[in-house]
């Protein structure tokens, strides 16, 4: 066992403090410590991307990343997109649903994230940016289809208004 | 937890950084630097590297910037591949290393990886290291004796070897401005976008005269180290650009790899028949962007 490290890290806005183990990765550090199991854990090693969480408003993949990594940062994971107040899901979520963009479920929280991160810089991707951004996640069982359709209605619904983006600046 | 134990130190300074490696080095801890983890992480979790120590340089923010200096790009070693995408000023004056960046990994890799990472990494299939070749770049490393400045055919040394002393961090990568009227291109060949490249190539030139002069190409993934092709150069300088002379060259290059790398996404055959393709396309781009 080596030293424990001391985090300090803000996540959906709540700064949470902890002392960890340097090798523990920021994914299971979400799941295990902070339980917000929201994030899944796929490949471990980058190339699935269901880990996928918003880090200082960029999209990464906690699972490439060690809790010790994030100590001063501000993340956001899937448990952040509904609105904590109405309880009312984020427009992404709610197209995700209007167009069958998931069936197991299984990878849409990083899908969702990257999704985030698209329409935050991009308010109006083409086909080809929505591939582009959503290249990194993979989906075993719904199929990209009905993903990409998802991601163009997320698009059309959030842009003109703006969209409760990221937190922190990119 | 995947990866083994190890001991972990955020220095927050370079020089800090530099008087820590130098003392895990004489107590004879086996210490790994990690900058943004994108290669390193997928390492420690299949338990491939096994350090006794990190040390990681995410908490030293003057290595962070993209700036022009006289005739020269320089890039902060802890920029992120992100920032380097997004600089208007790497794609206005240092196309090729711009386009580069855009082919390495996926979208939220380059949020994190940094641009130093993947030159210290090494990996055969990295982008830069063709870009580093093509455009002879150097890279700066400071250590326990000060500053030194490495040229890109001395940087490189084998898989996943760089000429980084132990003691030692690369602190920033230069590049060249590209001169006005030269023709770039870069391509390389993956199974899914995103995923280590099977073969690419690098590619800049100049017409003169309606010839082909100072024809630059470099390929990676093929080999234990990204390469320059003098072999292939040769075929082009002087002539006129065309289909013909193009394939020429391509082959010529193909001919002139040490025996390819083979794995379980590409034969030894079929990289060096990826390289003939690409240095053939890559030929063409640059030339239609000379014009």
């Amino acid at each position: 066992m080596t030293a424990l490290q001391h985090v300090t890290v803000t996540v959906n806005g709540i700064t949470y403090e902890r002392s960890v183990d340097p090798r523990l990765s920021l994914v299971d550090f979400l799941r295990h410590e902070l339980h917000l199991t929201g994030t899944h854990v796929g490949c471990e090693h980058g190339v699935c991307g269901a880990c996928t969480i918003i880090k200082d408003g960029m999209a990464v993949r906690s699972c490439l990343l060690l809790a010790v990594q994030s100590d001063g940062t501000n993340l956001q994971t899937v448990e952040g997109l509904r609105n904590a107040e109405t309880g009312e899901l984020h427009p992404i979520q709610q197209a995700f649903i209007d167009e069958h963009g998931l069936q197991c479920g299984f990878c849409t929280p990083g899908f969702l994230m990257s999704t985030l991160e698209l329409l935050a810089d991009n308010p109006s991707p083409t086909d080809q940016e929505i591939k582009d951004a959503l290249d990194g996640n993979l989906c075993r069982c719904t199929g990209y289809q009905s993903i990409i359709k998802s991601v163009r209605l997320a698009a059309a619904k959030t842009s003109g208004g703006k969209l409760a983006g990221t937190h922190g600046s990119a | 937890m995947k990866p083994a134990p190890f001991d972990y130190y955020a220095p927050e300074t370079l020089e800090q950084a530099v008087a820590l490696l130098e003392k895990l080095e004489n107590e004879d801890v086996d210490a790994k630097i990690i900058a943004g983890g994108q290669s390193l992480m997928p390492m420690l979790n299949l338990r491939m590297a096994r350090p006794d120590a990190l040390v990681d340089l995410g908490k030293i923010k003057t290595l962070d910037y993209i700036r022009q200096e006289n005739g020269t790009i320089v890039i902060g070693a802890m920029t992120s591949k992100r920032a380097a995408e997004d600089s208007t000023l790497l794609r206005d004056r240092q196309p090729l290393l711009h386009a580069a960046t855009g082919h390495i990994g996926h979208r939220q890799i380059r949020n994190q990886g940094t641009v130093g990472g993947s030159f210290a990494h090494a990996d055969p299939a990295a982008e830069y290291g063709a870009v580093a070749q093509a455009l002879g770049m150097e890279m700066v490393v400071v250590g326990p004796d000060g500053e030194r400045i490495i040229p890109a055919d001395e940087f490189y040394l084998s898989f996943l070897t760089t000429d980084i002393d132990a003691t030692e961090v690369l602190t920033e990568v230069r590049a060249p401005i590209m001169p006005d009227n030269t023709g770039w291109a870069f391509q390389e060949v993956c199974r899914r976008k995103g995923d280590l490249a099977m073969a690419g190539t690098a590619v800049t030139l100049r017409l003169e005269a309606g010839s082909c002069a100072e024809v630059v190409i470099a390929v990676f993934g093929v080999n234990a180290t990204a390469a320059r092709l003098p072999e292939a150069e040769q075929v082009v300088n002087g002539q006129a650009p065309g289909e013909a002379i193009f394939a020429q060259a391509g082959e010529a290059a193909a001919a002139a790899l040490d025996e390819p790398i083979a794995d379980v996404h590409a034969t030894a055959d079929y990289r060096r028949s990826l390289i003939a393709t690409l240095v053939k396309r890559c030929l063409a781009e640059a030339v239609e962007r000379c014009a």
